[in-house]
């Protein structure tokens, strides 16, 4: 399986790079781990590829006011950095869950947040798919569904976002910082509101312009919280989420007083729990609190035919996530 | 159609420099099998889900069909050509053999690339080991063999 013929460009510095990647059929290359296998599927038709992968966009630096992460970080050197190790473990918990050890090895942090979906119906070109082919129909609405969307859903499309790092990046307010955005200025954007819900529209997976990069992850200190992320998947290793759920727990003198819960695998997008997480604020963890925080996560899901046992899943996963960030 | 030509590709191939010129949609796997002849490496999805492609890039492990060629402009390749010979095995490859860590033998190039540069890594029993290969898939399901290959080159 091969897809069309591409011209190739390695970009010199971020300014060549958002010249060339504004263009029309312009394909920002990192570490190529999502863009090579939508390219052989037909399901990204690029007529240029920018390689983008040896701009200096790489830092992961910690300081006292939070994380930075490069755009360009491998992820599995993120996940061994030290610095993450120490202080923002989330992040290195759902990098290992993520992938392979080659995949962590080649895939970058923008690359992570802007893989596209995994819904079979988009990387199959003989299917019908209006993320892929706008206006040819759905395929997963009344077809295969068991993996797709419980949450943020439309009739055009169902697809979820499968991004481990993206759920525990949402958890941890993380922002995304961009450049390229029309005058070419730079701005930033939390990583929950990056991606946009599907609308009439499901083609776009972001608010991003074309041809705006993201340079950088900045993730806030978080000091004396506890976290976790639990993915829970059909294999145990080198699987996407079926359900997961990123926790932070912050409790002083036995109350809450910071609590960040989001879910992957129910939503085209990091889905923030925010109802669950107000129910927690001021209360003390307790099984009692938390199992309230599990039934508020599902209310307003919208099933589909085969993905049903998702509602019970999360629920259950909110709450076991919550044990385990409220006993570490 | 865009049609502008091949690009220049420098890549150090088991030690040794090569001097290329690929497509600009060549994956490094197709330049290494069908430019190079060095079908050691092997395809099987063609897709990163198999690993049995997986090459090092300056001395880590990836899969070489998820890696577009012209990307990896000066860097340093291993394939399993440059591992060991059959009067020479790597140490890895002759735990292989000693564990009987295969059947066809189809997936034991990536395999050994991908089980040295684990132990580069650094695993810390059985459990790691298994969970670091998961990346590399065995259709004869000699998973438990090619673990304790593995393992017994890294000292557990």
């Amino acid at each position: 399986m091969s897809g069309a013929p591409f011209t190739y460009r390695r970009a010199g510095d971020v300014a060549e790079a958002l010249a060339a990647g504004t263009g029309p059929g312009a394909a920002f290359l990192a570490g190529g781990t999502d863009l090579l296998p939508l390219w052989k599927a037909r399901a990204a038709r690029p007529s240029q590829v920018v390689d983008i992968s040896r701009l200096p966009l790489a830092e992961v630096r910690a300081a006292a006011s939070g994380l930075r992460l490069g755009a360009l970080a491998r992820l599995s050197e993120v996940a061994a950095h030290a610095d993450v190790a120490r202080g923002y473990p989330l992040v290195a918990e759902a990098i290992r869950a993520s992938a392979s050890g080659q995949v962590r090895n080649m895939a970058t942090v923008g690359g992570a947040l802007l893989q596209r979906t995994r819904c079979a119906y988009f990387r199959n070109d003989a299917l019908a798919c209006n993320k892929r082919e706008p206006g040819s129909g759905c395929g997963a609405l009344a077809g295969e569904n068991r993996g797709h969307a419980i949450f943020g859903a439309s009739e055009a499309c169902v697809a979820t976002h499968p991004s481990d790092l993206a759920v525990a990046l949402a958890a941890l307010d993380a922002e995304v910082e961009t450049t390229g955005a029309g005058a070419g200025g730079a701005r930033r954007i939390a990583v929950a509101e990056l991606y946009r819900l599907p609308g009439a529209t499901p083609q776009a997976d972001t608010v991003l312009a074309p041809g705006e990069l993201i340079t950088a992850v900045e993730v806030p200190a978080c000091a004396g919280a506890r976290s976790t992320y639990l993915k829970v998947r059909d294999r145990a290793s080198f699987e996407f989420a079926v359900v997961s759920v990123a926790a932070v727990l912050r409790v002083v003198d036995g109350r809450i007083v910071h609590v960040r819960l989001a879910a992957g695998g129910v939503a085209p997008r990091p889905w923030r729990l925010t109802a669950s997480e107000a129910s927690l604020a001021g209360r003390a963890p307790s099984a009692e609190a938390f199992a309230d925080a599990a039934a508020l996560a599902v209310e307003g899901a919208r099933p589909l035919a085969h993905n049903g046992f998702k509602i019970e899943l999360l629920r259950r996963a909110v709450a076991r996530a919550l044990r385990t960030a409220g006993e570490a | 159609m865009p049609n502008a030509g091949r690009v220049d590709l420098r890549l150090i191939l088991n030690g040794e420099r090569r001097d290329l010129a690929v497509e600009p949609f060549d994956t490094l796997l197709d330049v290494l099998r069908d430019q190079l002849g060095l079908t050691g490496t092997k395809k099987g999805c063609d897709m990163g889900a198999c690993g049995a492609c997986t090459v090092l890039a300056d001395g880590r492990r990836i899969k070489a069909c998820l890696a577009l060629a012209a990307s990896y402009e000066g860097r340093s390749i291993t394939t399993i050509e440059g591992i060991g010979a059959p009067e020479a095995l790597h140490p890895l490859q002759a735990a292989f053999v000693r564990h009987d860590a295969l059947q066809c033998g189809y997936c034991t190039p990536g395999q050994i690339l991908s089980g040295l540069a684990l132990i580069e890594e650094g695993v810390a029993d059985r459990a790691a080991i298994a969970e670091g290969m998961s990346g590399n898939l065995c259709r004869c399901g000699a998973h438990p063999a090619i673990v304790a290959a593995i393992a017994e080159v890294a000292g557990l």
